[in-house]
């Protein structure tokens, strides 16, 4: 194994509290060690360098059924990006829906070496696993989708917490999963017969349930299950002006299952979430008050699912919330439903600055991250490929640290969204410090990785050295700079290995896939009613809807004891 | 000799799924294959009988095969034959430029065939189209 | 003796996964819940008369046995000097070996193609221009009160379809529809039990006529149950089952299912007939269609095949999307063989365009009409094949087969086919699903896993090792190429 020494750099290390310290880091077999010495170690010049942990992205859509789907729908996409095969790599295309060895080399060359795909259905895990194989060098994890699956609805209903969780536990086991993932609860099983929920308190068609009770229930399996990370939830009403109501709703009604004032629930793509107004002409932003809800609680993390102005491709499981956004752009559109479990649409879309809409979505992500004080509870991402590419980062980071970056954009915008926007009240800029919480230490801490997100001894070795020197460089007047720093990591170092250099990949590796091995009394109990179930709900046998763990490139499984 | 104007069409049956689950080089697929299904009335107007030999003949080609009665008629006017070798001797190559060339809907002729004309089984079909065996 | 169970059947798109196999002595001797095709596989696969079981070579003109040291040299070979090397095939082959192939094709900045551009490469171009409202097939088991099948006969193609997944299925929110179906045969054919009624319906000479023309029947509009319709050139057998036909006469499609359109937005229509059916009754079955909870539109490739190509499909996906308006309404390809799914979704994700992809650039490139077998084919462009998987011989029209086989040609094939008899090369591979693993996609999308259930003949490698050996050796060639130029 390669042993390294880094020298000399900057380094923003949050999680142990370094903040800009002049130091080196050691690497050791993959581990960052105390210290290292001899003639084979290899030595990095990272003078005048910032460095820090590798870069850890807590939702983006990157594999599985439904990306796959996205990019058969766009070859317009990939025409206009294409990468040509090297002596070390794959060829691949973008632009939006990167093909997968292009999506690894992508992130790495940005200083990223963690990446969670947020949107599992439980029924194609197989297919979710193959394309994460074949994304090459990050490492990765993915969520499957629990909050419409008919098994979880009707054990909730009953009040069956525990065999809730039991069979949670299966089904991370089953599929291969990392953490609970709840889209539009109880609207995805309405839209089986092309309808949705209207609220969180409306009770879902055929099933005597209400999302609260979904959203309820499974933060407590979440609870007894011991998961690293909490309940993932992208909310009912998404993308409706006014839902940032709902929003409240969703984050208040598990409050009092706090008990020691850790994180409960993950609101993602927030911005998508934190509309006001009635209608298309009222809307406006509601982050201030999602931010001062934050600000006055410890229970929740958000993302930002921050809007850059582009053309991309929209893809959630919220089959009722794409059909909506199919009939407000026209654009071509994929609904694709999963039996039993969950439904999922597509469709392309552009964010234009001269949109009201799109232009007022832009500021509020950006006032979210701003109005939110504490940046450990919310982290960067677009949501990729939702509201853009995750190849808009950089661009993002600069808005973030400059004011006179978003000032530059603000001139760009829609009139009507520059005068209701409530950036220009904003001075707060990003340190680079805080950047590194919104960008990795934040986004592991989060995720209850606690071997990613930091430097300290005996993590990952995954490391991004960028060429911004903070002493020398006035950060804040210089957002050109931040983007073109990382656009293109000057190093990038995965598992001890230098992956990429000056911002090219200089050799590819295998990432691994983490999941969570749920260890649970209950759980051969549960199967055993689950086989009953199963051949009357699904279309497979449930010998072939296991996912065994030689069908995952590199495993690495998390061990955690469950309290059922 | 009597001649009939008709539109080809061609796919799957259960026979040619399962004789071609036997091998292409075996009887049941050669027997499930070089078939052609003919409209009863059709069959009579030409005086062909069920299993006799017939030929078909499209712009692009001819070939020889079993007439059989389509016991799903009537369908005046309409032939069927099941993908294979024998099918692809007469069919359009045409992709209006999509990759796919046009198997179905084909205008076509049949005739009885004489006695001098007999269905070839693959390895003489394959000598006769590609001169390799 | 064993039984292994839920063994997945590599045949069809249908990609039955509760296959049970009695093996006795490396051999399967009994199958269990496989349809006729399926059967005949199991049974039959192992015939040492149409397999090939040692590698080929062309000599002279005649095929003769050799190493699998000289076949592989010579397939790489053959690919590392040709300039427009096409490799074709791979729907009935595992996902491991057709990612395995794309590494290949790149390497040798080859084309690769798989059987989707003549079978449902239409309805992807179309998906691609209109998008797509579909869903996996248990929803429309749970669900579907109206099925339609289109073009498509799947009694014949894919026979368990309709028990599986659609009209004769119990699901959670819809009977099967199997009971009103007997019933009406047996005041059909006069028999008085049902179980004879139920045994004669499912075989294949058993034919009674259909309902179809002026016999509309007027329950269908308020029926909740289960209803299934027909739609095709020709009378089928599936014809048969459905509580309604409509003929359609050939090529004409597209009219069909534009006039649906006209009457589903509420549009007059001006003539008697469309497409050879009654405006009246076009009515009616648009009105069926408004009127059910969730309908689902089954295609085959009577509509791909037939004049229009894929615009009947733009047509038929636009049908159903302007439906889900009204109601819930889902569409979906019957897709042919076992993988060509899987074969679609690696080359996706790993290429970003799902067949028909051109490495000649460095990049992937993709132009269906340009980048597809048939064309590049009939065009005589290409200079060397492999074909893995497929029956091109047999299954491409003769000019683009003539091309195929006038120029070098490696096969890998488990079984004697048509292009393996024309080869110049045949590498003889295991059955997937038998006698190797591997993963593979159903119609819908949904990843299963092939079994190994027997051990294969010895000597025999899978396709996946039999592309990694050759991609090894192109690679070989190609450095000491490099070398020696330098």
């Amino acid at each position: 194994m390669t042993e390294l020494l880094i020298r000399n750099g900057f380094v923003y290390d949050p999680i142990n509290k370094i903040d800009g310290e002049k130091m080196d880091i050691a690497v050791k077999n993959g581990k960052i060690v105390e210290k290292i010495e001899g003639k084979r170690v290899k030595k990095i010049n990272a003078s005048g360098m910032m460095v820090m942990p590798g870069g850890v992205d807590i939702h983006s859509h990157i594999a599985g059924a439904k990306v796959n789907l996205g990019r058969l729908l766009r070859p317009e996409d990939h025409y206009k990006d294409v990468e040509p095969r090297t002596s070390k790599t794959r060829s691949g295309v973008g632009y939006s829906i990167p093909s997968t060895f292009t999506t690894g080399y992508r992130y790495a060359k940005m200083g990223w070496t963690m990446v969670m795909d947020p949107a599992m259905p439980p029924l194609k895990a197989r297919h979710t696993h193959e394309e994460l194989n074949d994304t090459p060098i990050i490492d990765k994890a993915t969520y499957p989708l629990l909050g419409d699956s008919w098994i979880v609805l009707e054990t909730l209903s009953e009040g069956r917490i525990d065999e809730c969780a039991a069979y949670v536990a299966w089904e991370l086991n089953a599929t291969k999963g990392y953490a609970i993932k709840l889209v539009n609860p109880g609207g995805l099983e309405a839209w089986g017969f092309g309808r949705n929920v209207s609220n969180i308190d409306d009770t879902v068609p055929n099933f005597n349930i209400t999302p609260r009770e979904i959203v309820r229930g499974l933060c407590k399996v979440n609870q007894l299950l011991h998961l690293p990370h909490t309940i993932h939830v992208h909310t009912n009403n998404l993308g409706k002006p006014g839902n940032y109501e709902n929003t409240l709703k969703t984050m208040q009604c598990v409050e009092g299952l706090n008990h020691n004032n850790r994180p409960l629930i993950h609101i993602t793509h927030c911005q998508f979430s934190a509309f006001a107004g009635n209608d298309w002409r009222t809307f406006e932003s509601a982050a201030d008050k999602i931010a001062n809800y934050i600000n006055a609680h410890n229970h929740v993390t958000l993302d930002m699912g921050q809007v850059v102005f582009s053309d991309t491709t929209t893809m959630t499981a919220d089959g009722p919330f794409q059909f909506i956004l199919y009939q407000l752009s026209g654009n071509k559109w994929i609904n694709g439903d999963v039996e039993t479990e969950t439904s999922s649409g597509i469709v392309p879309f552009h964010y234009k600055r001269s949109s009201y809409v799109h232009a007022t979505q832009w500021s509020i992500g950006l006032e979210l991250a701003l109005l939110i004080k504490d940046p450990w509870k919310i982290l960067l991402t677009t949501d990729h490929p939702n509201a853009g590419p995750f190849i808009a980062y950089p661009k993002i980071i600069s808005w973030l640290m400059s004011r006179k970056a978003r000032e530059k954009m603000m001139k760009r915008i829609n009139k009507k969204a520059r005068s209701k926007s409530l950036l220009p009240t904003i001075d707060r800029e990003y340190t680079p410090y805080e950047i590194a919480i919104a960008t990795r230490a934040g986004q592991a801490k989060a995720l209850g990785l606690k071997d990613k997100g930091h430097l300290g001894v005996g993590a990952d070795a995954d490391i991004a050295i960028y060429d911004l020197n903070p002493e020398k460089t006035d950060l804040n007047a210089n957002p050109r700079l931040i983007r073109r720093a990382f656009k293109h990591a000057a190093y990038t170092i995965k598992d001890g290995q230098i992956v990429v250099k000056g911002g090219e990949v200089v050799k590819s590796i295998s990432g691994r896939t983490f999941w969570v091995n749920v260890e649970a009394e209950k759980a051969l109990v549960e199967t055993r009613i689950l086989k009953e179930k199963f051949a009357e709900y699904y279309t497979v046998q449930y010998e072939n809807y296991l996912v065994p763990e030689h069908n995952l490139a590199v495993s690495a499984p998390i061990q955690v004891h469950a309290e059922v | 000799m009597q001649k009939m104007k008709v539109t080809l069409l061609s796919g799957r049956t259960i026979n040619q799924g399962t004789g071609k689950e036997h091998g292409k080089t075996s009887q049941e697929y050669y027997e499930s294959v070089a078939i052609c299904e003919v409209d009863t009335n059709d069959l009579d107007a030409l005086g062909i009988k069920d299993g006799a030999n017939i030929k078909v003949s499209t712009e692009f080609g001819s070939i020889i095969v079993k007439a059989k009665e389509s016991i799903r008629g009537p369908h005046p006017g309409i032939i069927y034959m099941p993908y294979g070798p024998w099918i692809n001797a007469v069919a359009n190559p045409t992709t209006h430029s999509t990759g796919m060339p046009s198997f179905k809907g084909i205008h076509a002729e049949i005739e009885p065939a004489t006695s001098a004309e007999r269905v070839l089984p693959l390895h003489e079909l394959l000598k006769q189209a590609f001169g390799k065996e | 003796m064993p039984i292994v169970k839920n063994v997945t059947c590599p045949i069809c798109g249908t990609f039955c996964d509760d296959i049970e196999l009695t093996v006795k002595k490396n051999k399967v001797v009994d199958v269990k819940n496989a349809c006729a095709m399926g059967e005949a596989k199991f049974l039959n696969y192992s015939d040492p008369h149409h397999r090939n079981l040692n590698p080929l070579i062309r000599r002279n003109g005649t095929l003769v046995e050799t190493s699998w040291t000289e076949a592989i040299k010579k397939s790489a070979k053959i690919l590392a000097e040709a300039s427009y090397p096409l490799l074709y095939g791979w729907s009935s082959t595992c996902c491991e070996a057709i990612s395995a192939g794309i590494e290949l094709a790149e390497e040798i900045g080859g084309v690769i193609d798989n059987t989707s551009s003549v079978c449902h490469g239409p309805s992807i171009l179309s998906i691609q221009d209109v998008g797509i409202s579909t869903c996996t097939l248990g929803q429309i088991r749970h669900r579907a009160d109206l099925i339609i099948y289109w073009g498509s006969d799947p009694y014949s193609a894919h026979p368990r379809h309709l028990e599986r997944y659609t009209a004769f299925t119990e699901g959670r929110f819809q009977p099967s529809e199997w009971k009103r179906y007997v019933s009406r045969l047996r005041g059909v054919i006069g028999k008085k039990k049902l179980e004879r009624a139920s045994q004669l319906a499912l075989m294949e000479e058993f034919s009674v006529p259909p309902i179809t023309g002026n016999q509309f029947p007027p329950t269908l509009e308020t029926e909740k149950e289960r209803k299934l319709i027909v739609i095709d050139a020709r009378r089928t057998h599936s014809a048969e089952f459905a509580d309604y036909f409509v003929q359609v006469e050939p090529n004409k499609d597209y009219e069909l299912l534009q006039a649906m359109r006209m009457l589903v937005k509420n549009e007059e229509l001006e003539v008697e007939k469309v497409a050879g059916v009654p405006v009246g009754v076009l009515e009616k079955i648009v009105d069926v269609m408004i009127g059910c909870k969730f309908g689902v539109l089954f295609f085959g490739v009577g509509l791909t095949m037939s004049s229009g190509k894929l615009r009947n499909i733009d047509a038929a996906l636009a049908l159903t999307r302007d439906l889900n308006f009204a109601t819930k309404f889902v569409i979906m390809p019957m897709r042919g063989h076992f993988n060509v799914t899987g074969a679609n979704m690696v080359s996706i994700w790993q290429t970003g365009y799902p067949f028909s992809v051109d490495f000649s650039q460095g990049f992937p490139f993709y132009n269906p009409g340009e980048t597809s077998a048939v064309d590049i084919l009939s065009r005589d462009e290409s200079d060397a094949a492999l074909v893995i998987a497929s029956d091109p011989v047999a299954n491409f029209p003769r000019v683009a087969a003539q091309n195929l086989v006038k120029n070098p040609l490696i096969v890998i094939d488990p079984e004697k086919s048509a292009t393996a008899l024309m080869a110049d090369v045949v590498l003889p591979s295991t059955f997937v699903g038998i006698e190797a693993e591997g993963i593979a996609y159903r119609m819908d999308g949904v990843p299963l896993p092939l079994k190994r259930v027997v051990k294969p003949p010895k000597g025999l490698l899978s396709d996946e090792e039999i592309l990694r050996r050759i991609l090894r050796e192109v690679r070989k060639l190609k450095r000491s190429q490099r070398r020696s130029n330098a």
